[in-house]
């Protein structure tokens, strides 16, 4: 095929090249920085104040040239990704006849080659509506939230090679490129999480986040390397478009666990899985998202919506067909693979909703809530719910996007109250240096919030819809819609009696009613009643450009927060159905053209009891929020009424189980005790300790043949010979010092040697 | 192919950098600053005609039924020995040819911080490259012998002399160690061409496998013969890698030798023991690596694959617990390097069968082992470089190599914080670099094979990002250590250029491995007959 980028079959390489170049514009030229010294406001905020030192702040020119430069990168992606999206949905038959892709021999193995390239079906579309979109409404947020930051071109830079991996993800056509993007984003996570690097508390996320996600990732790899070396290739397409194939993947015993009648399929699956749940943040290897708040606010929404969780459960949509494989979930024949999903999805929603329940902070609250709304999709695509759990991911993305940014907002607001407070108070005495305030005041404490609906009522409002959606507020949210899908699935299979679907269906309903609780307790602590401190009596946003750029993308994002739910209506929904979907449920019927017809379900009939179990545990939980945080607020040094309700399960909660000091303990310390052990009793201790044996030994016998020597030769042999002599002193006075007489002798040997050398070659080819 | 000078080129490449460190080492000291042009312009030249060699043999590949070396010259020499001047360079050959041209004149840059005696010490490095390049392009076993055995001397110098607080034991210990593996190659090679009445490498590939058990060879059964020759050349070749349990010198080496000697140490003369095993051990005893090891009851392989999965885990454990940044390092090769040994065991193993049964049970997993691991040495030779320029330049500025004294350096140092994790990126495989692809490579090469140890080797795996993290977090973040508030610590110009080809290559090979890859994969194909 000739290479021409009109064609939409090439149009996809295009799409990450517009972040990923401004990645390389903004470091390499873009990033000019002068030197201030180190206690100017410039550098204030996260930053120490080193006495007496320059350090470097990004110029206003490179600033603004690096905001454009990112802009502009993403600008070009979502304009590529609209029209391969736009001219797929006019295309007849999309996904099952006619897909979008294109590659190039990438790599030699052999005879053959490993072929890389992008691929384009109706999951990738769905996909390159959200991602753009999401990842532009964040770069509009971050122009105003990173203003006054140092470093603000550095921001632009890693945040644009965080979106072109994301991008890179979405459009791949293999496993392994697939993987590539999946790593660039750790990366880039990993940089921005210790964004703020001089601070303790963030380094220390951005290692636990690398880290973490790296014990899960090695996994992976065997599993991508198990299927190549299975199935000669990592292509999705030819792969999961293949159910011979995956059929005999599932009839060959695994290499490792085999005699445990472990499937070949099985052990790649569930080796996969292990990738997203370090990815997409599941039990057991959750613990490194609440701490990746340590980086600035847009990118925990980066993180948390539009790319890294994201990518970890776009992941296992995309190779569903092979988890799948050696079984059928709609006739309640599970997979090793999939019963892992809902085992570990289920648990996760249900477990990390309860965390939330009892945090203050207003991103860790956050924070647990997108570990439990991933627990959903993933216990979706445990049961089969594939659509549901796609469908779950691009409206999840919307709001939980919208709700990381209203709450930096409120940080943002938090602070700026506290610089006002902090001016007037310094007034008196001017020598207070404007840094004693921060460490002893937290921004994100909701106990310190209260009332802020009247400073930041557009904050609220967006606030407001976001939480609502993440809820699942009945009918008019787009959290209720998809949640609704996964919870009517699970109930379908609980009618047939399949064990699997009846955990999911319990564990997410209780899971989704605390959603609804935690929401409205935030909702409650931040923003109703009255202010509890003098901060937040004075939380505002300002005015001008920093503002603004802060509010439009949350009025956009609430707009899909609500909206993005409709394309996912069931037709046979009462009254609702008829109005949205008239023909059929539009997100069902496109998606559904990416599995092979082997692997589609039709989606179960409206079932009142699904649906009456949404309505009641959205609205029983916000109901029961309301009555305990809304309608007698906290006031200024009042408990938390759950602390006396809940007693010491309340401590339990609050220190998330505990399960951060047990990993230390178990795992941390013991690595770092066996490096020592390695290093100083492996390495020094035995195998240096052989090697100084052997080498004392050795001299020991020099010595005894010296004295040998000397007794025996010296006393008979007066006639050595005096040239003999003469030669051993001369060797002698180069061996006692001049080290430079010494390396001259042996080059002019080698010398001697080369020329030799060089004079019979060249003699004898000019002979021969 | 072509001339310089009226030489082949691949003789040229050996002999230029000798008549250079000559020319440089009698130089008059006093006026360093010529003496460093001229070495760097030597340098450059060298290095230019070797990568116009992989670029010409790239261009130029053999057919599958001809010979698969190029620049091919045979001269007489020691024929009495049945020795001669054999050269000529197949697509692994071309491959390290490349990068020690590319990585010398860089090492020569980063040497102009050496202020003592600085003429010597450059000539040093331009010798070394002479046996470094004669061990790549030799096709006749007594002229590997000599220059695998010539690149010590330099190397000992350079250490001994140029290198850190503790370098007379660090030297001598290379030394030692060094001497003490090529001692039983020594004899191996001996025994070999006496044997066989030939040093042609390509000849004894095919004859000296075929010496039957049974028959007696010097009075001694043949099979006690080889097992006696296939010790000396494995433990020569295990030292260099190194392969653990073999490795405990070149933390000291490493860590004490000068920046341009670690550069080229790591960077290089690592990759001349996993070279052996391609040039001689496996090819030369096909038939010893399917071979039970009577007291563990597995085979030679499996033991090969088993250490060097030792390499890897411990090999990260004890980088993760240094605060000594350049043996932080050097451990990193350790593990590092285990890579480039279990995939060797991999292609081993192929090798045997192909030689007991014609065929390998699966070539295709061989050859995609055994391009890993070449790729694997090319790309370590990379990265180690840089890691080691680095670690050398932010020594060479604080006088210290202690991680705990450094701290938040990225505030003062902008720059040389983003080449410093832009480079352990690469070293730690993150995809999109060059690491990533032939730890790809190995680890599909091995999983089939050694399923067991390529899960165990996840580990190292894991605990690489470990020690990367950890030398990010000390060098670079948390509030700034004000001890070096004074102190220049950005990056130099000069370190900078000396940089930038590792940091293009790294990534260029990481976005488009087929650059390089095909050079390899053709003589790999060829040699396991995929």
């Amino acid at each position: 095929m000739e290479v021409n980028f009109s064609d939409p079959n090439f149009l996809p390489w295009l799409i990450p090249v517009g972040p990923l170049l401004a990645f390389f514009i903004i470091t390499l030229a873009t990033n000019r920085a002068r030197l201030v010294p180190a206690t100017s406001h410039e550098y204030g905020g996260h930053h120490p104040d080193y006495e007496g030192m320059l350090v470097p702040v990004a110029t206003v020119p490179s600033r603004i040239l690096s905001v454009t430069v990112g802009l502009a990168g993403v600008i070009m992606a979502l304009f590529f990704s609209y029209t391969v999206a736009f001219s797929a949905f006019g295309e007849h038959g999309f996904g099952a006849e006619v897909v979008y892709a294109s590659n190039i021999a990438w790599m030699a193995t052999g005879d053959t080659a490993f072929r890389l390239g992008v691929f384009v079906d109706p999951l990738t579309v769905i996909m390159l509506i959200m991602v753009p979109l999401a990842v532009l409404m964040i770069f509009i947020y971050s122009i105003g939230y990173m203003a006054h930051d140092p470093r603000q071109s550095r921001f632009f830079a890693l945040i644009s090679l965080f979106a072109g991996a994301m991008l890179t993800l979405v459009v791949a056509d293999n496993l392994l490129l697939l993987f590539v993007g999946w790593e660039v984003m750790g990366l880039c996570s990993y940089m921005l999480i210790g964004f703020w690097f001089e601070k303790k508390s963030a380094y220390k996320a951005a290692i636990k986040a690398f880290i973490t996600t790296r014990v899960a990732d090695v996994v992976m790899l065997l599993g991508i390397v198990y299927l190549y070396y299975a199935t000669g290739t990592l292509n999705f397409r030819d792969i999961l478009y293949n159910p011979e194939l995956l059929e005999q993947l599932a009839a060959t015993p695994a290499l490792i666990f085999g005699s445990w009648g472990i499937s070949a399929a099985s052990i790649i699956g569930i080796f996969l899985i292990v990738g997203t749940i370090g990815k997409s943040a599941q039990f057991p290897l959750h613990v490194w998202l609440p701490d990746a708040m340590e980086g600035p606010t847009p990118v925990s929404a980066m993180i948390h919506a539009a790319a890294m969780v994201s990518a970890g459960i776009y992941a296992i949509i995309r190779i569903y067909p092979l988890l799948e494989a050696g079984g059928n979930p709609h006739y309640g024949i599970l997979s090793q693979p999939m019963v892992l999903m809902a085992v570990v999805g289920s648990f996760t929603a249900l477990f990390a909703a309860t965390i939330a329940v009892a945090q203050n902070d207003v991103k860790r609250v956050l924070a647990y809530s997108t570990i439990s709304q991933l627990g959903f999709m993933m216990a979706a695509l445990g049961i089969g719910a594939y659509i549901a759990a796609a469908f779950h991911l691009i409206t999840h993305a919307f709001f939980k996007a919208l709700l990381f940014m209203a709450s930096g907002s409120v940080i943002h607001g938090m602070e700026h109250g506290e610089h006002h407070v902090h001016e007037h108070a310094a007034h008196g005495h001017d020598d207070h240096h404007h840094d004693d305030h921060h460490g002893h005041f937290d921004p994100q404490d909701m106990m310190n919030m209260g009332g802020l609906r009247k400073t930041m009522p557009v904050t609220f409002i967006t606030f407001l819809i976001g939480g609502f959606s993440l809820a699942g507020f009945p009918l008019i949210t787009a959290g209720f819609w998809s949640k609704d899908e996964i919870l009517a699935d699970a109930f379908y299979g609980l009618t047939k009696g399949y064990g699997a679907h009846a955990l999911v269906f319990i564990m997410l309903a209780v899971a989704a009613f605390l959603t609804a609780f935690y929401t409205m307790r935030q909702l409650g602590l931040t923003f109703w009643g009255e202010p509890r401190t003098e901060v937040a009596k004075h939380a505002n946003l300002g005015r001008g450009l920093v503002s603004f750029t802060m509010t439009l993308p949350l009025i956009i994002l609430a707009f899909f927060a609500i909206t993005a739910g409709f394309v996912g209506v069931p037709p046979d929904f009462p009254i609702l159905g008829p109005i949205f979907s008239p023909e059929h449920n539009a997100f069902h019927y496109f998606v559904i053209e990416t599995l092979h017809p082997a692997f589609q379900a039709e989606a179960p009939a409206v079932n009142a009891i699904p649906v009456l179990t949404s309505f009641v545990v959205a609205l029983g939980g916000l109901g029961l929020g309301w009555w305990m945080y809304w309608r007698k607020p906290l006031v200024a040094g009042e408990e938390d009424p759950l602390v006396g309700i809940l007693g010491p399960v309340h401590t339990v909660l609050k220190n998330k189980y505990y399960i951060d000091e047990i990993y230390v303990a178990v795992f941390v310390k013991p690595s770092q005790a066996f490096s020592r052990f390695v290093i100083d009793f492996i390495d020094r201790g035995i195998l240096d300790g052989i090697l100084h044996t052997i080498a004392r030994v050795a001299t020991w016998i020099g010595d005894l043949f010296k004295v040998l020597n000397t007794w025996l030769i010296d006393g008979v042999g007066d006639g050595i010979p005096d040239g003999i002599f003469d030669f051993g002193g001369w060797v002698r006075r180069i061996q006692t010092g001049h080290v430079q007489e010494y390396l001259l002798v042996v080059l002019g040997a080698v010398l001697v040697i080369g020329i030799i050398l060089a004079l019979s070659t060249g003699i004898l080819q000019a002979a021969g | 192919m072509f001339d310089i000078f009226g030489i082949d080129p691949l003789s040229f490449l050996i002999i230029a950098p000798a008549i250079a460190a000559l020319i440089v080492a009698a130089m008059p000291s006093a006026n360093k600053s010529l003496v460093r042009w001229v070495a760097l312009g030597f340098a450059v030249l060298i290095g230019a005609v070797a990568v116009t060699v992989f670029f010409v043999y790239q261009q130029n590949q053999p057919s599958p039924d001809a010979s698969p070396f190029l620049f091919e010259v045979q001269v007489e020499w020691f024929s009495l020995l049945g020795a001669s001047w054999h050269v000529g360079i197949d697509g692994v050959s071309a491959t390290m040819v490349l990068l020690t041209g590319i990585l010398v004149p860089l090492a020569v840059l980063i040497s102009w911080e050496v202020e003592d005696r600085a003429h010597i010490h450059l000539a040093l490095l331009l010798f070394f490259e002479t046996g470094l390049m004669g061990v790549f392009v030799a096709m006749d076993l007594m002229i590997f012998f000599l220059f695998y055995e010539l690149s010590l001397v330099p190397m000992y110098f350079i250490i001994d002399q140029w290198g850190g607080p503790n370098r007379k034991y660090a030297a001598t210990k290379f030394m030692i160690y060094s001497v003490g593996g090529t001692l039983g190659m020594l004899l191996a090679t001996q025994l070999i061409g006496w044997s066989a009445g030939t040093y042609e490498i390509a000849t004894l590939a095919t004859q000296w496998p075929a010496f039957r058990e049974g028959s007696a060879l010097l009075g001694i059964d043949v099979a006690t013969v080889k097992a006696l020759a296939f010790v000396g050349f494995f433990v020569a070749f295990c030292i260099k890698v190194p392969i653990w349990p073999f490795h405990t010198w070149l933390p000291d080496a490493h860590g004490e030798a000068p920046t341009a000697g670690s550069m080229l140490l790591a960077g290089v003369m690592l990759k001349l023991g996993a070279y052996g095993f391609i040039r001689l051990v496996i090819p030369l005893f096909p038939d010893v690596w399917n071979s039970t090891v009577g007291l563990l009851n597995i085979d030679v392989a499996t033991l090969f694959a088993a250490l060097s999965v030792l390499g890897i885990v411990l090999g990260a454990f004890a980088a993760f617990g240094q605060n000594d940044i350049k043996r932080l390092v050097a451990y990193s090769s350790v593990n590092h390097m285990g890579f480039v040994g279990i995939g060797l065991a991999v292609m081993a193993r192929a090798y045997g069968q192909m030689w007991a049964t014609g065929a390998a049970a699966d070539a295709q997993t061989a050859i995609i082992a055994t391009n890993g691991a070449v790729l694997q040495m090319f790309n370590h030779g990379l990265s180690s470089a840089a890691m080691f320029l680095l670690a050398g330049g932010i020594y060479h500025k604080t006088h210290t190599r202690d991680l705990r004294e450094y701290g938040g350096f990225w505030v003062k140092a902008p720059i040389y914080g983003a080449i410093f994790i832009f480079t352990s990126m690469a070293s730690l495989g993150l995809p999109g670099l060059n690491g990533f692809v032939s730890e790809f490579l190995v680890v599909r090469g091995t999983w089939p094979v050694f399923t067991a140890l390529t899960a165990i080797a996840m580990i190292g795996l894991l605990f690489t990002g470990g020690y990367i993290l950890k030398g990010i977090r000390a060098v670079l973040h948390g509030p700034f250590n004000l001890k070096w508030r004074d102190y220049h610590l950005e990056i130099e110009r000069r370190e900078v250029v000396a940089i930038a080809p590792l940091l293009a290559l790294m990534l260029i090979t990481g976005v488009v491995p087929n650059w390089i890859l095909p050079v390899i994969n053709d003589t790999v194909t060829r040699i396991l007959g995929g």
